[in-house]
């Protein structure tokens, strides 16, 4: 690794840090926004004027905003996330054991969705023009266009109502066999597999395509290489850092879907969370749950740059 | 307006002014035939629908589709056929209005820093850059939490989140303008910035802007749709599509028709968009991509 790519990681990893201080800031500002006195909301309609004062002081409402943004930051990174007001307990132990089930559905979804979407796109990608890979993009463009608690209500209406294979929508709370496991994790990670290997899928299909309209690779196949070997020899080490830059940006996919996911799913993850948060109106809550999906947002995308850099033969 | 195959070799009087010189193909054609459908539906929806969007005309909930019902009845037994031409209003109403606001700042944004340069440049590129790396259904989630979800607050708060798209993509295509001869000239001659962007970079970039007007047009459906399936999107009574689908819900165990035709209304849309900028001629999609 010479000075000129060192000096490239290193500006994309200052830009992602100055980046996450401005999403912070918008964050912070964006829940302080509610309109009403928190302090008031809180305590009810019976509460005495002192009283309503007294929690403002101890909440550090009647300080400026800016000092209240600063104490939130100094308190993330030294890992306390505040109490939340619907149930005052600590923040972080309402997200830990949620976070983990967010986690195991977004790995097990990627576990699914990289080796299908690879497959299909670098296919579709040698075999362009053919039907096969007319019928892989149709299909592509189509769930790439419609919102997904549509794939999620498809998938419900194939493998519950006519096929009845899984349950709908109810889920059981204890997991006690196998077979409980595979339901719970099956129609959530069907849906999230469908939206997320068809970004996957384009983006792949349109890395390789570029790689395979360079010249090299035409003057492989004019010196006589089959075509798997002009595509496994001589395109696909040099789509390899495209290709992995189009898995990363459309994991970030993931964190958009598991909000409509679990929601509609019952699924006890970090979106589900959040989304009650936002009808509770738990502030501290809904914070800590924005800054882990755009913490989760900017790792992957900066991830996807930082690939994109080092896999550039030009700068090694 | 869509088909004109006689002015493929007239270039020499009929240039730029012509929109009716461009050829359109037959799935392109297909696509603007739905959205115009849509856009009619939208304007016309109290004039046609045959029940009260609000009445309860259905004895039985979740009726299958009939004679009577089209599309089957909701939960409580209204007209899902009314509710879903209502609800066209709200879904291509607010996303076209939003998408016009977020393009048109976009791209003026992006032109202006194309032009301008320097620190401006900059610090517009990483504000918005900054901007675009909250995930849009989460930044939605916590506007829509923090002011309530009225249609002034939707519209804006969907065209701040796709303002950074609209403006990087202009900007790019602006700065590849930018560097060319007659926009010297242009300053040699001393025009000022609103000249240059308004006479020299505009029109040079107007066909890819339009294209990207359509893409974002389908994003901005998709996220108005999902925030009113989270239920924090257009409030009842009102309904848009993604509404519906969210007040149905329940009837999914049962396969009702009011479920799926909501979203299959929205599928229609955005696939429409989607196969018309496909298949635009590529005399207006010339885009870098």
């Amino acid at each position: 690794m010479n000075n000129r790519v060192l000096s490239l990681v290193l500006s994309r990893l200052l830009i992602a840090v100055i980046t996450l201080v401005i999403v912070s800031f918008a964050v912070f500002f964006a829940t302080t926004l509610l309109p009403g006195d928190t302090a008031s909301i809180l305590l009810g309609q019976a509460a005495t004027p002192e009283a309503v004062e007294g929690l403002r002081k101890a909440m550090h409402l009647d300080e400026p905003a800016i000092f209240r943004f600063l104490r939130w930051i100094v308190g993330l990174v030294q890992g306390d996330l505040g109490t939340s007001y619907a149930n005052e307990m600590p923040v972080a132990d309402l997200i830990a054991g949620r976070f983990v089930n967010t986690l195991k559905l977004a790995g097990v979804t990627a576990l699914f969705s990289v080796p299908i979407a690879l497959t299909l796109g670098i296919t579709a990608a040698m075999l362009r023009g053919s039907l096969y890979d007319r019928i892989v993009t149709v299909l592509t463009i189509g769930v790439i266009s419609v919102p997904e608690f549509m794939i999620a209500t498809s998938a419900v209406l194939v493998f519950a109502v006519y096929l009845k294979w899984l349950p709908a929508l109810s889920f059981a709370n204890e997991v006690t066999s196998l077979s409980d496991l595979l339901r719970i994790y099956a129609m959530p990670v069907i849906t999230l597999t469908f939206g997320v290997s068809a970004q996957m899928i384009r983006m792949t299909r349109a890395a390789v395509i570029e790689t395979l309209n360079t010249p090299y690779v035409e003057m492989a196949l004019l010196k006589g290489a089959s075509r798997p070997r002009m595509v496994f020899r001589h395109a696909l080490p040099n789509a390899l850092g495209p290709i992995v830059n189009a898995v990363a940006l459309s994991l970030s996919y993931l964190l958009g879907g598991v909000i409509i996911v679990e929601t509609i799913f019952n699924y006890p993850g970090v979106a589900k969370l959040m989304v009650d948060a936002v009808s509770t109106r738990d502030l501290p809550l809904i914070q800590s749950c924005a800054m882990i999906f755009c913490l989760g947002y900017l790792l992957l995308t900066t991830t996807a740059d930082l690939i994109a850099i080092l896999s550039n033969p030009r700068l090694r | 307006m869509t088909m004109t195959p006689s002015s493929t070799s007239t270039t020499s009087i009929r240039t730029s002014g012509s929109r009716l010189g461009y050829r359109f193909n037959l799935v392109g054609v297909i696509g603007f035939t739905i959205i115009i459908a849509w856009a009619l539906v939208a304007v016309f929806a109290p004039l046609i629908i045959p029940y009260p969007v609000g009445e309860i005309v259905d004895l039985d909930y979740f009726g299958p589709m009939s004679r009577d019902f089209w599309l089957g009845s909701d939960y409580l037994g209204r007209d899902m056929l009314s509710r879903i031409l209502m609800g066209a209003r709200y879904t291509v109403g607010i996303s076209l209005a939003a998408v016009t606001i977020a393009c048109f700042s976009g791209v003026v944004l992006g032109m202006i820093a194309a032009v301008a340069g320097g620190w401006l440049d900059t610090v517009v590129s990483r504000f918005l850059d900054a901007l675009n790396s909250i995930p849009s259904k989460l930044f939605g989630l916590v506007v829509v939490a923090a002011v309530g979800s009225s249609i002034p607050v939707l519209i804006l708060t969907l065209s701040v989140i796709y303002i950074p798209g609209a403006y990087r993509f202009a900007r790019a295509l602006a700065v590849n303008i930018n560097a060319m001869d007659f926009i010297t000239v242009a300053r040699i001659r001393g025009e000022s910035t609103w000249y240059l962007i308004r006479s020299e970079i505009l029109p040079n970039i107007v066909g890819p802007v339009l294209a990207d007007l359509g893409l974002r047009f389908v994003f901005i459906v998709l996220l108005l749709s999902g925030l009113s399936f989270l239920g924090l999107g257009v409030q009842p009574p009102y309904a848009d599509w993604g509404a519906l689908v969210r007040e149905n819900i329940g009837g999914l165990p049962f396969g009702a028709p009011a479920v799926m035709f909501p979203s299959l209304a929205i599928a229609s849309l955005t696939i429409s968009v989607n196969l018309l900028i496909d298949n635009l001629p590529q005399k207006i999609r010339d885009r870098s991509e």
